[in-house]
């Protein structure tokens, strides 16, 4: 039960967080993005702010042999850099570019009930449908060559 | 440069860093949005309901927004719902693939400084300023 308080909470603190930041205006997003024209350098202020703060915090908190609401932490232990990782963080971009939202982003501004939103979360769980179908073809061997050994790309960073 | 926001952009993303900080010290989680919201459409055992209660609180803190701060959600960009419908299926696909988004890999990630997410994050920024730019400079702003 507190660690469904505490998931909660994290999770107001973060839209909150996002919203003061501008980070749910598309406009700013892509106006970061846009460094050959009327370039705003709003969004690596977010980023300072809060690597600075969980970089600080995520080495105290690692002292702990376990989380306070939970058994173990969960956390991607993975280093190498493969083709997924770079195509598939390059699609993320394009799409980021394009409609001006990442998933946070999104999913906050779905408050706001504006119907662009609605469209682009719906199209972002689409997608994430389509790579479940896409993986179920490999797993059932349509694809079989230059697989990655046990699917250990599988394993989520996030 | 006008609409620059230094102060609240830097506080906003302390928030944000609280928000990750406080899901690995009591959760053991990494706050990464994409792979929060997948896992639900996957939903195992006893690895569900903190992913749902995580985004209701996204959607609380979002209505809060729209009370207290409605220019939060000033969307100003021109993009046709065709346009739209791309975007996120490039973010969800992508997402996906890469295993994370600004959340997962931006933050979480390069605090812990994981090269994964260094090399992610300079990804997804590059190919953003690249559609950006064709956007804004070679179409005119629209699409």
């Amino acid at each position: 039960m507190n660690s469904l308080f505490t998931a909660f909470a994290s999770g107001v603190i973060f839209s909150i967080g996002l919203g003061l930041s501008g980070m749910t205006q598309p406009a700013k997003v892509t106006a970061f993005l846009d460094f050959t024209g009327n370039w705003d350098p709003s969004l690596a202020c977010v980023m300072i702010g809060a690597i600075t703060v969980h970089a600080l915090l995520y080495r105290v908190i690692r002292r702990r042999p376990t989380p306070l609401f939970a058994s173990a932490f969960s956390i991607p232990t993975r280093q190498d850099i493969d083709p997924r990782l770079v195509g598939g963080s390059a699609l993320f971009g394009i799409g980021w570019g394009l409609g001006g939202f990442c998933p946070g982003p999104a999913v906050t501004s779905l408050a706001s009930g504006h119907i662009s939103v609605v469209i682009f979360v719906a199209a972002m769980i689409g997608g994430m449908y389509l790579y479940r179908v896409v993986e179920g073809l490999q797993e059932h061997g349509v694809e079989v060559r230059h697989r990655s050994p046990a699917s250990s790309w599988l394993k989520a960073d996030s | 440069m006008e609409q620059f926001t230094p102060l609240p952009s830097l506080i906003g993303g302390m928030l944000i860093g609280v928000s990750a900080s406080a899901m690995l010290l009591f959760n053991g989680k990494i706050a990464g949005i994409s792979g929060i919201v997948a896992g639900l459409l996957n939903p195992t055992k006893n690895d569900t309901l903190w992913r749902g209660v995580f985004i209701a609180g996204l959607l609380a803190g979002g209505l809060l927004l729209r009370v207290f701060s409605p220019q939060a959600f000033t969307i100003a960009i021109s993009r046709s719902w065709v346009a739209l419908v791309l975007a996120g299926m490039l973010v969800g696909f992508g997402t996906r693939l890469g295993n994370g988004c600004t959340s997962g890999h931006g933050v979480c990630g390069l605090s812990r400084f994981s090269p994964r997410s260094l090399i992610a994050t300079i990804t997804f920024v590059a190919t953003g300023a690249a559609a950006v730019y064709v956007i804004n400079h070679l179409l005119g702003g629209t699409l």
